[in-house]
């Protein structure tokens, strides 16, 4: 019996020909991630190992995003902890407000994570970096402190469920109205400890952006990774941003899957995740009569360069509703100058949408937009839990980007199709 | 190891968010996190809990995010054990991983209801509940886990693994 693409990636890494679903190993790993919520703990449990020095110090990547730039004095301090130890461990990878990107986004742009990696990650959408054909996996901060100590991490081989995708999708729907629909088709624990692998001859419609988007929402069906078939499109990215060597992975003929779904990616429509679970999902068509208060468009999930161009295509000479708060930020500083450069912002602003700098924000309550109680949003990103974005009686509707614009204009849940195409 | 206590008990896809939510994520102090556990899911949580109580729940408990400070803030809670029918596999790994005993048991997550006297044999994995006398056997762990429990930890592990390198 053959292996997954994954179980491949992790033999490999283990040194081992072969290994089977259930197997326990130890891995090498190629990089190693934190955030300023996660390396404080890390930090102190490393410091309890009692090691000198980190296995290597170009394989760490710690990036401050999640209450940066600095929300109070206490996030401040964790920053300025983990920052003390980046420097005096010789972390290459550490990256400051004013260089950071939400970490996500981050990580694959600046080249180091490329096909074939075994990733760890003290953040649970770690899982992102699948889309580059990489195993790549979130982990607390205790396996982060291991990991930068040894370099290593212990697995259990998953299993695998396997997405044949195919048909093309239409002009609104993207890479996340894909991955909603598979969430509200198999539940929010529906790949529970498994490998969610990505292959068929619809992946040749998806960007990478949408790649990025699907892989980083493995985990809230309960996922341990989402992985995708490399094309040439990856090959593509992967010689654009890394010197790196890389590595393709393919499944044998005769992988074992426990479950293997097809699916049409004509027949699929926007999709919108209700609260407080990403599986509660309804397409554009279903959604009923939804007045909003904000729109957050961004996040490790929906801030890429193509999600804030199809934001701007449905706001260019539009209005943002008077009864909405519309924030717009792009992952990182690369894709914001990009955005600039392209004449976004200006359709951003004219249209009355506010533009921050990087930052996870309000995707997990941080800051930067805040829900009062009562009060609603429809997210670009990941995840809709009780007071996920603010009180605990606010709610989240997640959407992709062209939806959130569209709502944003509109004034409740909407689908672009009704803001641009209408009298055109 | 035997652990009783009085089960405290939750539905299904208990998320990290409202075990411990991000608002108070600006430190991580055990003590601190612990009097805001639960807090958006059962606002009375902190007051009535008691050392050694049990945690029980449905399926995917510790879903979401893969902050440690959601079974630190448990385990500073004085919660002694958590029982789920299934867990996310990063808060499995976390609650190993920082020592606070967790069992698999679907059996025992369905059957035991709020306020029940519990009593867990960590070594066997049997509970039984001592309020209609009925005994379960979770799922045993692995030996490689049950290193690193023994090992009060990986942090522990670790430091075995890598002494006199």
């Amino acid at each position: 019996m053959g292996m997954t693409m994954t179980q491949k990636i992790l033999a490999d890494h283990a040194g081992m020909d072969k290994v089977v679903a259930g197997q326990l190993i130890k891995a090498r790993l190629d990089m190693v991630l934190g955030n300023d919520i996660t390396t404080p703990v890390a930090v102190k449990e490393f410091r309890k190992i009692g090691a000198k020095k980190v296995f290597d110090v170009n394989k760490i990547a710690i990036v401050p995003d999640h209450f940066t730039p600095n929300k109070d004095i206490k996030s401040a301090e964790q920053v300025k902890y983990i920052r003390e130890f980046a420097r005096e461990m010789g972390i290459v990878n550490f990256f400051e407000v004013g260089q950071m990107g939400v970490e996500h986004a981050l990580l694959p742009e600046k080249g180091l994570v490329v096909p074939g990696d075994v990733v760890i990650g003290a953040d649970s959408h770690t899982c992102t970096y699948g889309a580059l054909g990489a195993f790549s996996t979130g982990v607390g901060s205790t396996d982060m402190a291991a990991g930068m100590a040894t370099g290593e991490a212990w697995f259990k081989v998953p299993e695998a469920i396997k997405f044949v995708l195919k048909g093309k999708k239409g002009k609104w729907v993207s890479g996340k109205d894909i991955i909603l629909h598979i969430i509200g088709m198999i539940g929010v624990d529906g790949a529970l400890y498994k490998s969610m692998e990505f292959s068929g001859e619809g992946l040749s419609c998806l960007s990478m952006d949408d790649r990025f988007s699907m892989a980083n929402m493995a985990i809230e069906a309960g996922g341990k990774n989402g992985i995708f078939d490399v094309d040439e499109k990856t090959i593509e990215y992967a010689k654009e941003h890394s010197t790196k060597p890389y590595k393709i992975y393919k499944a044998d003929d005769d992988a074992e899957y426990v479950e293997t779904y097809e699916i049409d990616l004509g027949t699929l429509r926007p999709t919108v995740a209700f609260p407080h679970l990403p599986e509660n999902t309804k397409t554009i068509d279903e959604v009923g009569d939804i007045k909003i208060d904000q729109v957050v468009i961004g996040s490790c999930t929906n801030g890429r360069i193509e999600d804030l161009r199809i934001a701007a295509e449905v706001l260019k000479g539009r209005k943002v509703h008077p009864d909405v708060r519309c924030i717009i930020i792009p992952a990182t500083q690369k894709i914001w100058k990009q955005a600039m450069l392209e004449g976004l912002f200006e359709i951003f602003i004219d249209a009355g949408a506010a533009v921050s700098t990087p930052t996870c924000g309000p995707c997990l309550g941080g800051h930067m937009g805040i829900l009062a109680k009562g009060e609603r949003a429809v997210a670009t990103t990941n995840r809709n839990f009780i007071g996920r974005m603010g009180h605990p009686e606010s709610e989240v509707y997640l959407a992709s980007p062209a939806v959130a614009a569209a709502s944003a204009v509109m004034g409740k849940i909407a689908s672009p199709e009704e803001v641009v195409d209408y009298g055109d | 190891m035997e652990i009783r206590g009085k089960a405290i008990k939750y539905g299904d896809n208990v998320d990290t968010d409202v075990i411990i939510p991000a608002r108070y994520l600006n430190t991580s102090d055990p003590v601190e996190l612990a009097r805001h556990c639960m807090e958006d899911l059962d606002p009375d949580f902190a007051k009535k809990v008691r050392p050694g109580d049990i945690m029980v729940a449905g399926k995917n408990f510790g879903c979401g995010s893969s902050r440690e400070h959601a079974p630190i803030a448990i385990k500073a809670s004085g919660i002694s054990c958590v029982i789920a029918e299934t867990f996310a596999r990063i808060f499995y790994r976390n609650s190993i991983n920082i020592g606070l005993p967790i069992l698999e048991c679907p059996e025992a997550a369905k059957d035991i209801s709020d306020g029940d006297e519990v009593a867990v044999d960590l070594g066997t994995g049997k509970i039984t509940n001592l309020s209609n006398g009925r005994t379960y056997v979770s799922m045993p762990f692995p030996d490689f886990i049950k290193e690193i429990i023994e090992s009060d930890g990986l942090i522990g592990y670790v430091k075995k693994q890598t002494a006199g390198k």
